[in-house]
């Protein structure tokens, strides 16, 4: 299982406890795409854990912000990984998906 | 002043320097009043000082002396005269600058003292003549805008190369990281930002996660070249669609790189702009590529394309395409023929001639004293002596098509007169062969044309009938094949009937009733005088006479003229033609101690064996050749009448062949091939009968080149007409 949820009042929230990478992208899209229903109001997703992110994870991400929109409920990104905040930077994509990136003090950029 | 920075140090020198040259500028004036370079000199001064100081923010210097700038750029144009009033104003203008000058040099963040504000009111107004308060203030803020400008241009937040990317669906999939791309054009320069489009996204229930949707549009800021920023993504070319638009300021660059172009010869439109960096090889290929697979009629060119892929920027391709013009024209002028008379191009073909002849001689110096460390230099030698002559040759070369060409009015012309419809195609115009032989080969040509478009072609009416298209088609084609010039004229027409000819043939006796022939030989009697098988005779042809008279012009030039047709289908007359005159590839003989030359392409074959083993008949004068009766000539009987001579043992016969014709030359000895320079004889020789030319050889002994065509016309005459009749059709 890639992710586990936690279900509160419409509030989903889900740590994704693997890479989103294009090895496990179709299992992590069923996984997601189990979470797009009528329901939802708000899908937070904890990248905490995301260690690798490439082009078909972070494609997956913006796939699931334009289906949050499409269908009126909110996505949360919810502590960045580094890799995550890597390419965000790298993209300029902070402003896009406007959740708060919080950087760790122990940053490093490599 | 020892806290002054260096900078300002600097602009205190100059200052001082140039008020120095105003001065004595000013006061050199006084004596000639109209002295260009002093006012130039004056002019420079106020000039410099105001760009200096507005570099250093004295505004109030800048708007002083921008007054006197302008007054005295008026005194430059001569709008204003300069006077001993004017030279006094400027003289205390003078003073001024420098007085305010250095007022802002020891007190930097002071404004100016109200006095010298006054002052500089003052002058003003004795400058312009106008009021005082109408000062500098606007100006001054014209004038800075005016030198910051540039710094403003080079920030310009547009000015971004411009990537886009967009990733085919299999990019993922084939290993592909688009991230990893981006990843690495950073080292080269900043990403200022990026925009991803993921324009093919279906619904995110039938969306494959492996499939690529991303599409990127990067605003990159860098100053590496396009070729850098796209070897960026080279590994991604398969996967990928890339396109990367210069910035702007590029632009400018790449203008300049244009003008700058070198003008010496017409490059195509792709290869400009790859010279100056503004397109790579690879998206010049790329785009051809599309440009060819586009089947529509209308391609665009490639610079439109360039423009509407977002590659370059309008102008660019525009600059480049005006530049290629302007070359193009430029190297027209430049490569434009050189008229040469022709009797030097002669000179210098009849030199070349003696060249080839020395180069034989030396040949043959060599071989005869087993000079082998001369002999490699004598190879080069003759390379080189070869390939001038093929040169020289050529210049005499000229294009077909000019003659082809003529023929469009003739048809147009002659068409019209006989109420038929007919166009006229023309292929292989480009042909090119020697300019003697072009002029003589347009009179058969045209007769040949007159043929086709008289006999051949039918009326519209006819042709309607016969199931063909109501216009008719005369074809003219011109091909180069193995060193000989092929001329085709051909027709849709009714073609020519085998029964016809053979009829009027026999009646005219050219053959006799039961006599069988191939197909050919009976279209090879059209070529017979007196055989026309139109029935009436219009004024263009149909007399019998001209398919003799075509021939024979044909076979003057060492050309030979065939005939093939399809009875209702059409004609074809293909004509095959030498490309020169001058020098020809000959066949060298021996006779009672005589040489002789035959052209090499009228030899069919040669024949080596003892006299007695020939059956000669002496007193028909024909040889069995295998069982074919052959008239035959004693070269060395011909040529020496008076000559009592012996027969040597073995002799050789070389059958030569002049269109259909064959005759059997008698010769003592065979040379070989041999390449012919053709001289001319002179008037005197002109008539002599059986030679057509003279040639020098390596040995400096001179031979003589047979006409073979005459020959055969001899060695026929002594031979039993019926006889000659048989072996000659």
């Amino acid at each position: 299982m890639t992710a586990k949820a936690n279900k509160n009042d419409g509030i989903l929230c889900v740590p994704i406890m693997d890479d989103m990478t294009i090895y496990n992208a179709q299992s992590l899209k069923e996984t997601l795409l189990g979470y797009c229903h009528a329901g939802t109001q708000e899908l937070q997703l904890d990248l905490s854990a995301v260690a690798e992110i490439d082009s078909a994870g972070l494609q997956l991400l913006l796939l699931l912000k334009a289906e949050a929109q499409k269908r009126g409920f909110t996505l949360r990104l919810l502590r960045h990984s580094e890799a995550v905040i890597e390419i965000f930077e790298l993209l300029k994509l902070g402003m896009y998906f406007g959740d708060p990136i919080v950087i760790p003090a122990n940053w490093k950029k490599s | 002043m020892s806290d002054i920075n260096p900078a300002l140090e600097t602009f205190s020198q100059e200052v001082d320097e140039l008020l120095a040259a105003m001065e004595e500028a000013l006061l050199g004036l006084e004596g000639t009043p109209d002295d260009a370079d002093c006012i130039n000199s004056i002019f420079r001064a106020m000039h410099t000082i105001k760009g200096s100081s507005g570099l250093f923010g004295f505004d109030d210097v800048v708007a002083f002396t921008h007054e006197a700038e302008t007054v005295l750029d008026r005194v430059r144009n001569g709008e204003r005269a300069i006077d001993a009033e004017l030279v006094s104003v400027l003289l205390a203008c003078k003073d001024h600058t420098a007085q305010i000058i250095q007022h802002f040099l020891f007190n930097e963040d002071e404004p100016l003292p109200e006095s010298l504000h006054q002052q500089s009111r003052a002058l003003i107004a004795q400058l312009t003549g106008q009021s005082a308060a109408v000062g500098g203030m606007p100006s001054t803020q014209e004038e800075k805008a005016d030198h910051f400008e540039v710094d403003d241009n080079t920030t310009d937040s547009s000015d971004n190369w411009v990537i886009s990317l967009a990733f085919k669906q299999n990019a993922l999939r084939n290993g592909m990281d688009p991230l990893s791309f981006i990843r690495y054009l950073q080292t080269l320069g900043k990403i200022n930002e990026v925009i991803i489009t993921m324009p093919t996204l279906p619904r995110i229930e039938d969306m494959d996660p492996e499939d690529c949707y991303l599409n990127f549009k990067i605003a990159f800021s860098s100053n590496a070249d396009k070729r850098t920023i796209e070897d960026v993504f080279e590994f991604a070319e398969d996967d990928c669609d890339i396109t990367i638009l210069p910035p702007n300021s590029r632009q400018e660059h790449y203008l300049q790189l244009l003008a700058d172009l070198p003008e010496d010869q017409v490059k195509r439109l792709g290869e400009m702009l790859i010279e100056i960096g503004a397109l790579t090889e690879k998206e010049v290929a790329h785009t051809l590529n599309e440009q060819c697979a586009d089947d529509n009629l209308d391609t665009k060119p490639l610079g439109e394309m360039l423009v509407d892929k977002n590659i370059l920027q309008q102008p660019v391709v525009e600059q480049a395409l005006k530049k290629q013009e302007a070359v193009k024209q430029k190297v027209n002028k430049e490569s434009n023929y050189i008229r040469v008379d022709a009797a030097k191009l002669g000179y210098l073909i009849n030199l070349v001639g003696e060249l080839v002849i020395s180069g034989a001689a030396m040949r043959l110096m060599v071989d005869k004293h087993g000079l082998s460390d001369v002999d490699d230099v004598a190879s080069t030698m003759s390379h080189l002596v070869e390939d001038i002559r093929d040169t020289a040759l050529q210049l005499r070369m000229v294009q077909i098509g000019e003659t082809f060409t003529r023929f469009q009015r003739v048809v147009h012309d002659v068409s019209k007169e006989l109420g038929k419809q007919i166009q006229l195609q023309i292929t292989g115009g480009e042909s090119e062969l020697d300019k003697t032989v072009v002029e003589k080969i347009n009179d058969p040509l045209t007769h040949l044309v007159r043929n086709s478009l008289d006999h051949g072609i039918e009326t519209p009416a006819e042709r309607l009938r016969a199931g063909k298209p109501e216009k008719g088609t005369i074809q003219l084609n011109a091909y180069h094949d193995s060193g000989r010039i092929v001329i085709q004229i051909s027709d849709d027409g009714k073609g020519l009937d085998p029964e016809k000819i053979v009829a009027k043939a026999v009646a005219k006796g050219l053959v006799k009733q039961d006599q069988v022939l191939s197909k050919s030989e009976i279209y090879h009697l059209i070529f017979e005088p007196g055989l026309s098988t139109k029935e009436e005779a219009s004024n263009l042809s149909g007399r019998g006479v001209g398919m003799d008279v075509v021939k024979r012009n044909i076979e003057a030039l060492r050309g030979s003229v065939s005939v093939d047709s399809e009875l209702g289908q059409g004609t074809t007359v293909t004509i095959h033609l030498p490309l020169t005159l001058a020098i020809i590839d000959g066949f060298m003989v021996e006779a009672q101690k005589e040489r002789y030359i035959i052209p090499l392409s009228m030899v069919e074959e040669c024949v080596e064996m003892n006299s007695d083993e020939w059956q000669i008949d002496d007193t028909q004068h024909y040889v069995n050749l295998r069982g074919q009766v052959l008239p035959y000539l004693r070269l060395g009987d011909f040529f020496h009448k008076n000559k009592k001579h012996t027969h040597t043992q073995r002799e050789s016969l070389v059958v030569v062949r002049f269109g259909e014709a064959k005759a059997g030359f008698v010769v003592d000895e065979l040379h070989g091939e041999n390449q012919t320079v053709i001289k001319p004889l002179g008037k005197l020789f002109e008539n002599l009968n059986g030679i057509g030319g003279a040639t020098v050889l390596g040995s400096g002994d001179v031979a003589l080149i047979l006409d073979v065509q005459g020959l055969i016309q001899h060695a026929k005459k002594q031979v039993n007409p019926t006889l000659a009749l048989s072996s000659s059709v």
